[in-house]
């Protein structure tokens, strides 16, 4: 287990601010935030490359704050990949094998099932200059796996690639990790997150926001950076007033002036309230049911989803409304059509 | 870009002046010199050993003064240090002050009653009137040439390079020489070759120190003052070809470019 204890870096202007986190063994960690959140300097930090003001690295137990960039069992890739330009993509692979002990063939072979693995023999005799986004992205894996690292620190992999590299490149990540290698991956792609690791965190200007399974964060963000970083929408600042609590509801008014009710209250006067879009039903007319909040709209935009089909209800605000694509047959949706839309008072989340 | 024909035009005759005024006088020089008066030159020895100690002197001064100095150019490139502002304004000092006074200065310290000098005569080395002597000047005026070309050379290797070869387990010496150095080479190469020729052509400071063994520069100076222009114009001319011939050898060798990706 890699444990992250209460990292501060000051680095001019920038600073990481009291950073803890914990990856255990075979666990794929992927750290959202926006650019210059300081997500890079964490992972050099993990490497030995930046020495941290005070706080703790331990792996498996053993402090290795102090240690050097050499001794630390961590493999870094870089964004830009930072293929040795000079050296042919063989060379580049043999870069860490140097040193090892390691007999010429033992090498060779080495290089070999790495190759196989990334799917890079056919680039061996290459120069990395000739290489595209996604053949370079895959030799800067291959070389940084050829140091065998138990961690592997992983700087926006897929962030340069087009669709169809990434979801090669995607593949390959969870094949290597399915391996037992330990994965740590900055991004600011929430939904590489959502697809890739097994817990999230996110850092906003050298804090860590919140960490956590990745359902856990995105269904339950502890602030309105978190969820709309998670890609969450009907997000509201709202004025509240707790003395106007009427049986057991508490009225939120959003800026566009639409009155939702919450179960509970905060000591605040204003609060950021998030309804999630798969907690809002639609209907053709007003409905006896449950749900307290209750409004009638007209259907602004329709996307179509990979599972499921997005509405934007305009109201007195917009509201992100996700019904399957049946529902949308059915109830013959189309944008310009009035519909009725509702939520329990408990689907709304203060955040 | 520049479509107009009159800038066009303007800024061929602009640029052509310019060219002329540094190529004019030495082709003039080497066209004037008539066949007789290269063989001549060629068959002196006298001119033969100035230039075999022209050259001889300025490739010691750079191999030597130059090959150490790119560790400093490391630095320059790579750390940050409190003053590093003044040293690198410290290197282009013998660039900025007179030879002749370069060489005074250089004296003050060589010289047969300082310690160096002292100590240089222990082993053997006689600096004021020596090659040893020769190859300081040499190296004294042309080194801003070398730190100067190699810390840009070095300052230019992208340091997530470096970076990433640590990470690979490499020891900062091995990035140094098996990344740092070979990106650099261009311009440490180029930054080299250019003290050289610093270095063959230094006249001022090497005056002061060893007018005798005479280099080839103060033999040409010699020969137009003690015989005139005519007696001096076939040494230089065929100084310069040689030079000049080095010279784009050096150029050819360092072409290497590499594409460093992003």
């Amino acid at each position: 287990m890699l444990e992250i204890k209460n990292i501060n870096v000051k680095l001019g202007q920038f600073s990481l601010k009291n950073i803890s986190l914990q990856v255990e063994q075979g666990g794929y960690l992927t750290v959202l935030g926006l650019s210059g959140a300081g997500k890079t300097v964490l992972l050099e930090v993990l490497a030995g490359l930046v020495r941290p003001d005070s706080g703790e690295v331990i792996l498996r137990g053993k402090n290795i704050t102090h240690h050097s960039i050499q001794q630390r069992p961590l493999g870094l890739v870089y964004q830009d990949m930072a293929l040795f330009p000079h050296m042919s993509v063989r060379k580049n692979l043999q870069y860490p094998l140097k040193g090892k002990g390691l007999s010429a063939r033992a090498k060779q072979n080495r290089i070999e099932e790495l190759a196989r693995l990334t799917k890079t023999e056919h680039l061996l005799e290459r120069s990395p200059g000739t290489l595209s986004g996604g053949e370079a992205q895959r030799v800067a894996l291959a070389r940084t796996l050829a140091s065998d690292p138990e961690i592997l620190l992983l700087d926006e992999p897929l962030a340069s690639l087009d669709v169809k590299l990434r979801q090669e490149l995607r593949e390959l990540l969870k094949t290597i990790n399915q391996t037992g290698k330990t994965i740590i991956h900055v991004t600011h792609d929430h939904m590489e997150a959502a697809t890739l690791s097994k817990h999230v965190a996110i850092i906003e200007d050298g804090s860590l926001l919140q960490w956590g399974k990745p359902d856990e964060v995105f269904r339950h963000p502890v602030s309105e950076f978190v969820a709309r970083f998670s890609g969450i929408k009907n997000i509201f600042p709202c004025k509240l007033n707790p003395a106007a609590e009427k049986n057991g509801l508490f009225p939120a008014i959003t800026p566009g002036g639409q009155e939702i009710k919450l179960l509970n209250h905060p000591d605040k006067e204003h609060a950021h309230i998030m309804i999630p879009g798969e907690d809002i039903f639609v209907s053709e007319h007003r409905l006896e049911t449950s749900a307290i909040n209750q409004y009638e709209g007209e259907i602004k935009d329709i996307y179509l989803l990979n599972h499921g089909v997005e509405l934007v209800i305009h109201a007195l605000e917009d509201f992100s409304v996700i019904i399957s694509r049946k529902s949308l047959d059915n109830l013959k949706l189309f944008a310009g059509k009035k519909v009725w839309f509702s939520f329990k008072a408990s689907a709304v989340r203060i955040l | 870009m520049f479509q107009d024909w009159r800038t066009r035009v303007v800024l061929i005759f602009l640029s052509g002046l310019i060219v002329l005024f540094i190529v004019a006088p030495i082709a003039g020089m080497l066209l004037q010199t008539s066949a007789a008066e290269y063989m001549g030159a060629i068959s002196d020895p006298e001119v033969g050993s100035s230039i075999r100690l022209t050259l001889f002197a300025s490739m010691g001064a750079t191999l030597i003064f130059g090959l150490l100095a790119i560790p400093l150019a490391y630095v320059l490139a790579r750390k940050n240090f409190p003053l590093r502002g003044l040293v690198n304004g410290l290197i282009d000092l013998p660039v900025v002050i007179p030879h002749s006074a370069a060489g005074i200065a250089l004296l003050g310290v060589i010289s047969r009653n300082t310690l160096v000098g002292q100590a240089g005569e222990q082993v053997g080395i006689q600096f004021v009137g020596g090659i040893a002597g020769i190859v300081v000047a040499m190296a004294f005026v042309s080194l801003p040439f070398a730190i100067n070309a190699a810390r840009d050379g070095f300052a230019a290797v992208p340091e997530k390079l470096e970076k990433a070869a640590l990470n690979l387990g490499a020891s900062p010496a091995r990035v140094f020489f098996s990344i740092s150095l070979p990106l650099a080479k261009r311009n440490v190469i180029s930054g080299l070759a250019m003290m050289w020729a610093r270095g063959l052509s230094e006249f001022g400071a090497i005056i002061i120190i060893a007018y005798h063994p005479m280099v080839t520069p103060v033999l040409i100076w010699e020969r137009f003052a003690s015989f005139g222009l005519s007696y001096a114009r076939p040494v230089a001319a065929v100084f310069i070809l040689v030079c000049l011939t080095i010279f784009i050898l050096m150029r050819l060798l360092t072409k290497t470019r590499y594409h460093v990706r992003n």
